[in-house]
């Protein structure tokens, strides 16, 4: 054994803590490694590919992904430079250059930032948390597939030439179906869609494997900094990605059917897309910086060989940041003619977002004050983040001043300030990102040289390109132009931009010839290469598919641990039942609560996306009468999903250490799958109060309201409302009673009735469809539309659990320790049941009025 | 303010260099680091900038003084306006707006199509024109001169050429019009 330095006690850093936990006996850890291995792995050759929810394979995989989007992204971006070298540049016709800007824009965003932290955060947080995998490993190979397909669409649309040319947040009505009339937009709105899935997957389980599945006993406020900005960066995503949603949908249906959500002339408005979408992407900005700050919080201090300076105010700003950024959407419309009042407060707001972004500034600052910091690549990354980000973040905040915004909004300046925040505050970071974690990825050290090659072209390639477009703006140059044959005062720095975008360009791709070489010719590196003391480094290189061959827990650090835990004296040891095992804790505490297992390699992940798939393309295809087949297929695959519920033995608890035993996760209430349903409700109840948003914002402010009056019949409307409302909520009641009366015909009968009940619900939505003023006469139709789909989904999905849990009954998959379905389904029959009664009320208040 | 930005990242940089050259100091101050600089430095400097946009801001807003009342119309893709002409009544011209120098005016900005937005660089403020609604702009031109005016909102395929000027003539003394003039009744 080796003999911990820092260990109070002496030898053994996991016996200083043994008043918590007994540590496991010792054993062989090369034949742990083997029954492990065995059990986690990826299936080999390419079945493997098909099958793996391993979380480091898809973390790579989704890294991997993204930066061939951002290589696509950037020869966009160097058609852009080129054709803006002269100012007749003819090289791109107008119809073209509109649609190249718009998918360089909407691929960064969309294909390369976003999947590019996701994919960190899938393959970082069980290393620095201390477990064997995510939460939902098959919803992380759900969302890669997703985000493959959907990007895989949306960039095969430019080789055909019909991609989309809007602008990157599409305002209406230039992307209606009068002014687009093509298929476009609608590659937009459905792919842009369809990635969106997996950001929504992944907000979930990010969300659920921090608080439930960290290191025996680490407590919330002890867990690592990255730890605090992914949670902060989940929680944006799960309330910030709906709006978004709801406005593609609402759009997508505006085009297909014609129901005028944002037209003036029938009670819609312009401005409706305008707030939806900003209310998701000015939260993204944060969304993308908050783990790229992650990141920097986690290896400043290693650089400088010291601890980070005010954790606790660092978790302040990351809460305030999430906080703010939610109240500043309208920055984005200071030009659309709103209120002085509104501006002067939004103006204010969005000033204030600079305040936690400067502690963190600072806190890094002193953290490299007290420290001893060390020039390594990373930092060298570090370093130029500093220095871009600073300046990004000052001309922020001009143009949060409200009539300096007046004058520089939509210019080359807006273009220079968010390349400065974009490259600066995502770019930088994460490649210092890569580069610190890299020798974790590949078990290798990097070759001297490139790298710093890479770091001085991109720099120096960056300014110059991008330093000067302040100054073009100024000069009054606007963004989205092609050419400027009238302006010879704006030739020479649109040319010093062109030259200096090709010098940052090779310096990213000596960048990723930096990372292939060190693939595959660099040298061995030995254990934390680093000497950092966080867990992610408490494992062999490269690391290995199951982690940790036994679970650490909060308390001891540093290199010495990797040892005691190969050796099996940590935490729930080995694989000795042949399952993949997670250790699930209290979200305050970090105290062990049960044991969950988790599923294998399977193809379900990827014939479920393929089946989504489908439907995205039947719904491109303006198929529309083929769509039921599509949910058909989705459904059928989603109840394969199900299966980890219930199982049809009661089982032993497991020993995690020899004076614990935990119950596995069918015998509590509060498994992973209920925390998940939780969660996925926080999303989609954001997304049914964006549309109570539209419903407002629409009749109080669209100048064509109020509408005409509606032919609703006078006593079925009502009835029918009732109907549905009170079988959502009888089928809710039933839904408890099945559950207090598993295992017996009793509850059978009730998980019976509850289904009923809900089909019931089902056929009197189908009815109200049918009473309905026709949507494309006026929004508030339309809308009526909207809200009454959005029950029918819920119910429908509610219904399917109900059945769900009659059959778990009827082949014994519950018992009296087993609940099965039934508490999930619950949740959403609850759900589904209050969300309906609120859109009775809202229509019958819209009645009265 | 560009001074400003200028002074801020300079210090910002110069703190981060010194901080590199510090040598190792086990304890480092919070209260000075997080407390000082992250919260009292930015917000003192956020307070004086907003207070001074709220108050430029201020004087660019629309008043009911009776101030002159001219009108810009977008669609895809050129620019109509109704203005004052010779003598005294409203005429409607494309592309080329006239506006009395010294004098403020309210610009009404309107669109039949998509999203439009007026602005005149060297006059400032910039306003949306937006389907369904009127915005309000109060500009002021100081000198007779010829100004540039573009659409600073993307538009479709004509966005780049959607092009327009502004004639600042001495209070009184209407220049010759251009051709593409017409009564207001027969405005398209
Ligand atoms: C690789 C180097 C890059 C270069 C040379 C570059 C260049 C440009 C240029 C010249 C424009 C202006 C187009 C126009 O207004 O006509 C632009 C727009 C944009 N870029 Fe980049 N860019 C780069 C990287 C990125 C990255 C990494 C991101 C995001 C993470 C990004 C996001 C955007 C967005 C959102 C727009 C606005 C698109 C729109 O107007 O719809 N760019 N870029
Ligand atoms: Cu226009
Ligand atoms: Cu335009």
């Amino acid at each position: 054994m080796t003999t911990g330095s820092q260990s109070k006690t002496g030898s053994d850093p996991l016996l200083a803590v043994a008043e918590s936990f007994t540590p496991n006996p010792q054993q062989r850890a090369l034949r742990l490694h083997k029954e492990l291995t065995k059990v986690w792995t990826d299936a080999p050759g390419w079945r493997g590919t098909l099958t793996s929810v391993n979380h480091t394979t898809i973390g790579l995989r989704f890294m991997a992904t993204a930066f061939v989007f951002f290589a696509i992204g950037g020869v966009l971006s160097m058609l852009i430079r080129a054709q803006l070298a002269t100012p007749r540049g003819d090289f791109l016709d107008t119809a073209l250059y509109n649609q190249i800007f718009t998918m360089h824009g909407s691929i960064m965003m969309f294909l390369f930032a976003i999947p590019m932290l996701e994919g960190l955060a899938l393959w970082l947080l069980p290393k620095i948390l201390g477990a064997r995998d995510m939460a939902f490993p098959r919803l992380s190979a759900l969302g890669y597939w997703c985000y493959l397909f959907g990007g895989l669409i949306i960039v095969l649309s430019l080789l055909g030439g019909v991609a989309p040319d809007g602008g990157w947040f599409m305002y209406t009505p230039l992307s209606d179906k009068t002014y687009t009339p093509g298929i476009n937009a609608d590659i937009w709105l459905i792919g842009v869609t369809f990635v969106e899935i997996s950001a929504v997957a992944a907000a979930v389980e990010i969300t659920v494997t921090i608080l439930f599945c960290r290191a025996a006993n680490m407590a919330l406020t002890q867990m690592p900094l990255m730890g605090w900005y992914m949670l902060g960066t989940a929680a944006m995503m799960l309330v910030g990605f709906p709006p978004l949603i709801l406005g593609s949908i609402l759009l997508e249906v505006e085009r297909a059917f014609d129901w005028p959500f944002f037209d003036v002339a029938r009670g819609g408005d312009p401005l409706l897309w305008q707030h939806l979408f900003w209310l998701f992407g000015h939260p993204e900005v944060y969304i993308i910086f908050l783990p790229a700050a992650g990141a920097l919080s986690t290896l400043i201090p290693v650089m400088c060989r010291t601890t980070i300076l005010g954790y606790g105010a660092i978790v302040a700003a990351v809460m305030g940041l999430v906080f703010l950024s939610f109240g500043l959407w309208v920055h984005h419309m200071f030009a659309v003619g709103i209120p002085h009042m509104a501006l002067a407060f939004f103006s204010a707001a969005s000033a204030l977002v600079a305040v936690p972004t400067a502690v963190q500034v600072f806190a890094w600052i002193g953290t490299i004050w007290k420290g001893r910091p060390q020039l390594h690549l990373p930092m060298l990354y570090a370093l130029g983040f500093f220095l871009t980000f600073v300046m990004g973040g000052l001309t922020g905040v001009m143009l949060a001043i409200v009539p300096f915004n007046w004058q520089a909004h939509d210019t080359a300046f807006v273009t220079a300030h968010l390349h400065y925040v974009l490259i600066g505050g995502f770019v930088f970071p994460m490649m210092a990102a890569v580069t610190y974690w890299m020798p974790l990825i590949s078990g290798r050290r990097r070759i001297k040289g490139l790298g710093e090659g890479a770091f001085w072209l991109v720099l120096i390639g960056f300014h110059g390109t991008f330093f000067i477009m302040h100054l073009t703006g100024l000069l009054g140059m606007p963004r989205r132009i092609d050419i400027y044959p009238d302006n010879p005062e704006w030739v020479l720095p649109n040319l010093i931009s062109s030259i200096f975008s090709m010098v940052m360009a090779t310096g990213f791709a000596l960048f990723a010839f930096d990372i292939a070489m060190q693939f595959l010719f660099g040298r061995q590196s030995r254990r934390n290469p680093w000497q950092a003391d966080t867990l992610d480094w408490a494992m062999v290189l490269p690391a290995p598919a199951y982690n940790f061959a036994s679970l650490p827990m909060q308390g001891p650090k540093g290199p010495d641990l990797i040892l005691p835990l190969a050796r099996g004296e940590g935490l729930l040891p080995g694989a000795p039942r042949g399952w993949r095992e997670l250790l699930v804790v209290d979200p305050g505490t970090g105290k062990p609560s049960h044991v969950a297992v988790l599923p294998g390699n399977t193809v379900l992940p990827l014939i479920t996306a393929g089946a989504i798939g489908t439907l995205v393309g039947l719904l491109l295809a303006g198929l529309y009468w083929l769509v039921p087949l599509a949910l058909g297929l989705i459904v059928l695959a989603v109840w394969r999903w199900g299966d980890i519920m219930g199982t049809t033995r009661d089982h032993a608890a497991v020993a995690v250490t020899p004076d614990l035993a935990l119950p596995l996760h069918w015998h509590t209430r509060g498994s992973l799958a209920y925390r998940g349903a939780v969660a996925t409700l926080v999303a989609d109840g954001t997304l049914f109060a964006s549309l109570l948003f539209g419903v407002a914002f629409l009749s109080v402010v669209a100048p064509g309201w109020p509408a005409p009056a509606s032919d609703l019949p006078m006593l079925l409307a009502p009835l029918t409302a009732s109907v549905i409302v009170l079988m959502l909520a009888f089928a809710a009641l039933a839904a408890r009673r099945a559950e207090d009366g598993r295992a017996s015909p009793h509850g059978q009968l009730w998980a019976l009735l509850g289904t009923a009940a809900g089909c019931v619900a089902l056929l009197a939505i189908a009815g109200a469809a049918l009473m309905l003023d026709d949507p494309r006469q006026h929004a508030r139709d339309a809308l009526r539309g909207i809200l009454l789909a959005y029950a029918a989904v819920h119910a429908g999905i509610a219904t399917l659990l109900g059945l769900r849990t009659w059959t778990d009954d009827r082949h014994g998959r519950v018992s009296l320790g087993r609940r099965g379905t039934a508490p999930v389904w619950r949740l959403w029959q609850d759900f589904a049941a209050v969300t309906a009664a609120i859109s009775a009320l809202v229509i019958t208040l819209q009645e009265i009025a | 303010m560009l001074i400003g930005s200028a002074i801020i990242t300079g210090l910002v940089l110069l703190l981060l260099t010194l901080a590199w050259r510090s040598g190792p100091n086990r304890t480092g101050n919070e209260r000075l680091w997080i407390w000082g600089l992250g919260v009292g430095f930015t917000m003192s400097v956020l307070v004086v900038l907003v207070a001074y946009g709220v108050w430029v801001g201020e004087r660019i807003l629309a008043r009911a003084d009776g101030a002159l009342r001219v009108a810009a119309h977008a669609q895809q893709w050129g620019w109509e306006f109704t203005q004052p002409g010779p003598d005294g009544t409203a005429i409607v011209t494309q592309g080329v707006l006239y506006v009395p120098a010294g004098r403020p005016f309210d610009i009404e900005i309107t669109s039949s199509d998509v999203i439009h937005s007026f602005w005149v660089p060297r006059l400032g403020g910039k306003m949306d024109a937006v389907p369904g609604r009127v915005n309000l702009a109060r500009l002021q031109a100081d000198v007779p001169e010829v100004l540039e005016g573009l659409c600073a909102e993307f538009c479709g395929v004509g966005h780049s050429a959607m092009r327009f000027s502004v004639v600042v003539y001495p209070e009184g003394d209407f220049p010759d019009l251009q051709a593409d003039v017409f009564g207001p009744e027969d405005s398209p």
